[in-house]
């Protein structure tokens, strides 16, 4: 079993649903990610998501965009993500999924970009804009590493579609399903109507995928975490903590701002 | 729009979607509209006779008889040169061609607001004025740097009722106009149509925009085998993103004899790394939800283009060009700032045109192209130009340029 089908399952035996926590990688600058991402881990995360910066985040909102600049200004990019993972990866066990966009990897050459993100231990790679229908490449070059490729399903797919990403899952590691709980960019706040429906819509994609299912987008805080998490296998955080981020003016704020938002949401899920 | 399969969305190994699954299902609505509303009979005779009493087409093929000589005196190598008169098109270039249908198809899509990015303005004063035309709400995303150096067409889609977003991140160009577009569109998938100006992006767009664009090579090929009895030997267009080239290579990629030319933005140079070269110095990437070359660096991040016009400062390119130059049914060159502006100001003095800068880079290459023809054929060449779009909207920038110790303010 994987590190993050482990995960899933040590919550459900705990009887709590999963946090996602996503962080983008080099904002403010690489070593702080490490400390960052580390100390989402302590405060209970139970997978993290390290986000790869890409010059034209344009399924991004102004957070993570802004973040994504002033990481790139720092010479951010695929090779300080995984330097960021391996350094991570030695101090804790805690499930990695990279997260990004395509093109930093298919340059790199999928079978390459492949062996790298494994060999710097991450478990799973997430790309925004590869839909399944573009994602054999990769998706052949990733099982061959063992790592898996998380699918995203959103309000406007369509259920045939859901029913390939589940058919997919019985050939290649699908570890989880990430909805997105809202058409939209990242970083906006759901509302509880949308995020409660958002929910009992992941319940769906879990039956028909047979894959924990989380929710992600609009959720920034304990209370809409727990509303979006009543039915689903759990949530993902990611543009508050950009934002703490951001907010910080030093890096013992923003680490103390980064744990105290992980811990509600702990408590919340 | 000539057959109703909108094909695969693969140019050879090109092309694709490349999007958040967000936006899956209004591709494969519009590709279901493209295919089922699009070809049919009375669509295409609404958008005939736009085009004709709306419009203004067919646009003239003009001899360009004054300029050929200028640039080969001696007729060894141009023989005749025609120009496909696109800035003559109602709005001032070719992109109404390609607007016009999108917007008519969005009415039959029952959509009620209408997005679009746009470079030079040219694609967002086309938008904006079928918008106008049809009753419908209009935003145009539009780097802010193109903002301050095309401010004419700034003001023209503001008096036409758009509302005009200037775009502050990353290069403030294209490029950022068309992230924010796509974000936008993410976000109001449902109401909202996204008018895209060039024959990039995801699946249907860059098929949707060179079926509607195609018109332009449809008609110059019937000139001009009507005025000389037979096809040119070559085909020449700029190339940002490639709608207007592509418009004119369709009707031709079936004649063997007719060579294709794209040429690109050389910026200061390809050397100098400041261009919008993609195809000549670029690699296979992904960007704006295709596969096709991009202009990126080794890890994969996107550069920052450039050029001195605004509608070729775009680090990526349509994913037909990608293929016709992979496959080397057409060839792609490039031309400089500097070689551009020159070619504008040989064309205004001996035709009595004002080019856009876009279609100056063409013009900057035609000895060249010719040139490499008339070798290949041992006899003067026929080359058809498309005149994609006229200057007004770069009068500034040619004044200070061509004109700098009579320009106020100019250095």
């Amino acid at each position: 079993m994987g590190r993050i089908e482990e995960a899933f399952a040590r919550g459900a035996a705990e009887k709590r649903k999963a946090l996602v926590t996503y962080l983008c990688v080099g904002d403010p600058d690489g070593d702080a990610s490490i400390d960052l991402a580390l100390a989402c881990a302590d405060e209970g995360a139970d997978i993290l998501e390290l986000g790869c910066p890409f010059s034209d985040p344009s399924a991004d909102g102004v957070a993570i965009a802004r973040a994504s600049q002033r990481a790139l200004g720092r010479g951010g990019g695929l090779d300080e993500t995984l330097r960021v993972a391996r350094a991570v990866r030695e101090r804790s066990d805690v499930p990695i999924v990279l997260f990004g966009y395509y093109n930093p990897l298919f340059v790199r050459g999928e079978e390459e970009a492949a062996r790298v993100v494994a060999a710097a231990g991450v478990d799973a790679l997430l790309v925004v804009d590869l839909p399944v229908d573009e994602s054999m490449p990769l998706r052949t070059a990733a099982a061959a590493r063992g790592l898996g490729l998380v699918p995203l399903v959103a309000p406007t797919t369509l259920p045939e579609r859901v029913a390939r990403i589940g058919a997919l899952g019985e050939r290649f590691p699908v570890p989880f399903v990430y909805y997105v709980s809202m058409t939209g960019v990242t970083g906006g706040a759901g509302g509880s109507a949308v995020l409660a429906s958002a929910g009992a819509e992941a319940a769906r994609v879990r039956a028909a995928t047979k894959r924990p299912t989380v929710v992600g987008f609009g959720i920034d805080s304990g209370e809409r975490a727990r509303i979006a998490a009543t039915e689903a296998d759990g949530v993902v955080v990611g543009s508050e903590i950009v934002r703490r981020i951001e907010r910080g003016a030093t890096h013992g704020e923003r680490l103390a701002s980064v744990r105290e938002l992980v811990r509600e949401l702990r408590a919340a899920v | 729009m000539q057959s109703p399969s909108l094909g695969t969305g693969f140019y050879g190994s090109y092309g694709g979607r490349y999007v958040s699954e967000t936006l899956i299902h209004a591709l494969d609505e519009l590709t279901e509209a493209a295919s089922c509303i699009a070809a049919t009979p009375a669509f295409q005779k609404e958008l005939s006779d736009l085009l004709a009493t709306y419009v203004g087409r067919p646009t003239p093929l003009t001899d360009a008889a004054r300029l050929a000589r200028a640039i080969d005196p001696e007729r060894k190598t141009l023989g005749r040169l025609f120009l496909k008169r696109e800035d003559l098109c109602h709005t001032g270039a070719h992109k109404i061609n390609n607007a016009l249908g999108q917007i008519l198809l969005a009415t039959k899509m029952r959509k009620s607001r209408i997005i679009a990015e746009t470079g030079a303005g040219q694609h967002g004063v086309a938008t904006a004025t079928a918008c106008a035309l049809f009753g419908l709400p209009c935003e145009v995303y539009m780097g802010a740097e193109d903002v301050k150096r095309q401010a004419p067409n700034v003001g023209r889609m503001r008096l036409l009722g758009a509302k005009v977003i200037p775009v502050e991140s990353g290069s403030r160009t294209l490029k950022d106009a068309m992230n924010e577009a796509l974000r936008d569109w993410v976000t109001n998938v449902a109401t909202t149509h996204y008018c895209i100006g060039s024959a990039a992006g995801p699946h249907p767009y860059p098929e949707l925009v060179a079926r509607f664009q195609s018109v332009i090579g449809e008609e110059a090929r019937a000139q001009i085998v009507e005025r000389t009895g037979q096809l040119p030997d070559a085909a020449v267009a700029c190339v940002g993103g490639g709608s207007n080239a592509i418009g004119l290579f369709r009707a031709f990629l079936g004649d063997a004899g007719v060579m294709l030319y794209g040429v690109e933005a050389a910026g200061h140079g390809v050397a100098s790394g400041r261009h919008a070269a993609t195809l000549t110095a670029g690699r296979v990437g992904v960007l704006h939800g295709s596969k096709s070359y991009v202009l990126c660096d080794d890890g994969g991040q996107i550069q920052e283009a450039h050029s001195i016009s605004a509608g070729l400062d775009y680090p990526g390119v349509g994913p037909e060009h990608a293929w016709l130059k992979t496959s080397g049914r057409a060839r792609y060159v490039s031309a400089t700032d500097d070689e551009a502006l020159a070619a504008a100001s040989l064309v205004m003095r001996t035709e009595g045109i004002v080019p856009a800068l876009e279609t100056s880079h063409p013009f900057a290459k035609i000895g060249a192209i010719a040139a490499e023809v008339a070798e290949r054929l041992g006899r003067p060449a026929t080359v058809v130009l498309c005149l994609s779009g006229r200057g007004d909207k770069d009068l500034e920038t040619l004044l200070g340029r061509l004109l700098p110790s009579e320009t106020p303010g100019a250095s």
